[in-house]
């Protein structure tokens, strides 16, 4: 097991109130594997990642659960190791290249600056691999482009950069956040099968969150479904798709249009918003918008079984399956 | 009447200039939308898709007279929308409107619905006095809203209900032509597909035409019945919907129909994908010839001199593209 996330909850403190926006998050991945994060806004797929990678803004904090990597819980583990493992053994790539990559450094540097810290490279080594790296990701005339600033490179070469800074230090582990939402099409195809490739051919695992359900089917083996803060469904991709087993995954899959589906056909949206993690809401968190709430639904929250392959929280599933 | 479009747009250029230096002389253009021509009937949605930089806002705007086209004509209900001044500029203004993109930067967030929707009904002579509630209730309510939300800031509200807000205000106007630029891409999946159901229902509802701009090439066609495709300040190809999708001939339709993954891991494990390869080229400097043979996996030497003109296959299918064949030709 290369990371195993065990009941995670996340807290924000406002004032001497505690909010709890991610709670009971549980799953793993292998190495090599690649699992997808799907949910809305709001949902706390993001929050989980920065959990992982130590990250969470001062006002917000894991309070409870385990984060396991290398025999190692990341939640307990000094600053000074997080940083040691942070950028070298876990890496993170961004939604957004034009804001994470520094404007005032140049590329050679930000692909540099990991290596010289954590495998004690020397500069010339470290710009060998930085220019190796350049060409792995697909970037010609790769001396020049390491003289370059971001602003000099187009949006799919930025995000190319950022994927060759996480990769620099080999680490065992990349988490994506939203890797293609700023991208256009052509170009998110390509950035994804390129992160794609060279997780599977260098054994990383990766853990990609979106919300587009078009990328999962084609790039994760697995998939985890959040909503409200919480997992609502875990299976294999296939699975997943072929018998999406809570209202809310069957509800998020009928109101996504199709290439190949009947233009005349009508969406069939969920009604409703994503709830505001500050509203209470008794039992499942899904209930306002479902479509199949029972009494047991508006007074117990349903808890998700994650011993099995394809786990549900959802009080009713057998009887929609 | 009915005959003729209620929208066209012929050969229409738009350029910017690039200037620099201390005394900000031009130093050169961008070509953001380059000899494009199209027509909207009636009642229809037409789609135009691209990525960034191919100029679909840029016309969206040109519609709108938000800015001028430098050359080329833009003709709504047959008058050229360049020439209207003054007076003759406020009928054309509430006929056509506009819905964005971004709730959330499109509405103000100093004024509450009530005043949001209420002032162009004023400013138009629409509604007065107690009319204007009343107005304002019926277009929250066509919108799937309460009445209650005419109390409410932009930011009481959620992304999808600021969308809807967005959309009655648009309808206030009751107008012929509504320009939507990206309308649904900021929304959650959830939410956007209950947008989209409710500008379908408008438009059947209200005989309403539509110019949806989209990068989203799922949601477009959904909503559209004809669409066109641009690159880089051209139209590639236009079709109605169901043959664009179905049978798109030209290699950039192609290209960017495979880059869409489909919600269905079966159907893309068997999929065999090769992503374009390289970026789209800058607009100020773009390739000579076809502009798209950069990026063309088919292209062949005639593409890097000579631009292809877009010529019609079907009536209703044209492509500009030297390689698709011409079912008119003698060979």
């Amino acid at each position: 097991m290369l990371l195993s996330v065990q009941d995670l909850a996340i807290d924000l403190k406002r004032g001497t109130e505690l909010h709890r926006l991610v709670s009971n998050a549980s799953w793993e991945l292998e190495a090599g594997e690649t699992l997808a994060i799907v949910g809305e806004s709001g949902s706390g797929k993001s929050l989980t990642a920065l959990a992982v990678m130590g990250l969470l803004a001062d006002e917000l904090f894991p309070a409870a659960g385990r984060v396991l990597f290398a025999d190692q819980d990341l939640l307990k583990v000094t600053d000074e190791t997080m940083r040691s493992i942070r950028g070298a053994e876990i890496a993170m790539v961004f939604q957004e290249p034009m804001t994470s990559l520094n404007p005032v450094k140049t590329i050679g540097f930000q692909l540099c600056e990991g290596m010289l810290v954590h495998l004690k490279l020397s500069r010339s080594q470290a710009m060998a691999r930085a220019l190796e790296l350049l060409e792995k990701v697909g970037i010609s005339d790769a001396q020049t482009r390491l003289k370059q600033y971001p602003h000099q490179l187009s949006g799919g070469m930025r995000q190319r950069i950022v994927i060759a800074i996480a990769l620099a230090c080999k680490p065992k582990l990349i988490l994506a956040d939203e890797p293609t939402t700023a991208l256009d099409v052509t170009i998110q195809a390509q950035i994804l099968t390129l992160l794609s490739r060279l997780c599977s051919e260098e054994g990383v695992g990766l853990v990609l969150i979106t919300h587009n359900l078009g990328i999962v089917a084609r790039h994760a083996q697995r998939v985890v479904v959040m909503y409200g803060g919480r997992i609502v469904e875990q299976a294999d991709t296939r699975e997943l798709y072929r018998m999406p087993r809570h209202p809310y995954t069957q509800g998020l899959m009928r109101s996504v249009p199709r290439i190949d589906s009947d233009r005349h056909s009508q969406l069939q949206p969920i009604s409703g918003a994503p709830p505001d993690p500050f509203d209470v809401i008794h039992g499942c968190r899904f209930n306002p918008r479902c479509q199949h709430t029972t009494g047991q639904c508006m007074t117990d929250m349903p808890l998700l079984n994650s011993t099995d392959e394809h786990s549900v929280a959802c009080w009713n599933w057998q009887r929609l399956a | 009447m009915s005959e003729s479009p209620l929208l066209s747009v012929n050969n229409l250029h738009v350029r910017f200039p690039i200037k620099a230096g201390l005394l900000q002389r031009t130093v050169g253009e961008v070509k953001a939308v380059n000899g494009i021509s199209f027509e909207v009937n009636r009642g229809e949605a037409f789609g135009i898709v691209g990525e960034s930089g191919c100029g679909k806002t840029t016309v969206a705007r040109a519609i709108l007279r938000l800015l001028e086209a430098t050359t080329g004509n833009i003709a709504f209900e047959g008058n050229n929308i360049s020439s209207l001044t003054g007076k003759q500029l406020a009928p054309f203004r509430r006929k056509v409107q506009a819905i964005f993109q971004d709730p959330f930067s499109s509405l103000n967030p100093r004024k509450t619905t009530l005043d949001i929707i209420g002032e162009p009904l004023r400013v138009h002579a629409l509604a007065e006095g107690d009319g204007v509630r009343q107005r304002i209730t019926d277009l929250l309510e066509m919108c799937e809203l309460p009445a209650r939300f005419m109390e409410l800031y932009p930011h009481e509200m959620s992304g999808g209900q600021r969308q809807r807000v967005g959309i009655a205000r648009a309808l206030a106007m009751e107008p012929e032509l509504i320009v939507c630029d990206e309308a649904v891409s900021a929304l959650d999946v959830s939410i956007q597909a209950q947008i989209i159901n409710l500008l379908e229902k408008l438009r059947q509802e209200l005989g309403l035409t539509y110019v949806f701009i989209g990068h989203d090439l799922s949601v477009v066609r959904h909503l559209c019945n004809r669409v066109a495709v641009m690159y880089l300040g051209r139209i590639m190809e236009t079709a109605d919907s169901e043959t664009l999708f179905s049978q798109p001939q030209h290699p950039y339709t192609r290209a960017l129909l495979d880059a869409v993954p489909d919600p269905d891991p079966l159907t893309e494990a068997e999929r065999e994908i090769e992503p374009l390869h390289g970026e789209v080229p800058n607009p100020s400097n773009p390739p000579s010839g076809c502009v798209f043979h950069t990026r063309c996996p088919v292209a062949e030497e005639r593409c890097q001199h000579d631009a292809p003109p877009l010529v019609s296959l079907t009536p209703s299918q044209s492509a500009a593209c030297w390689l698709v064949k011409q079912p008119f030709s003698n060979s």
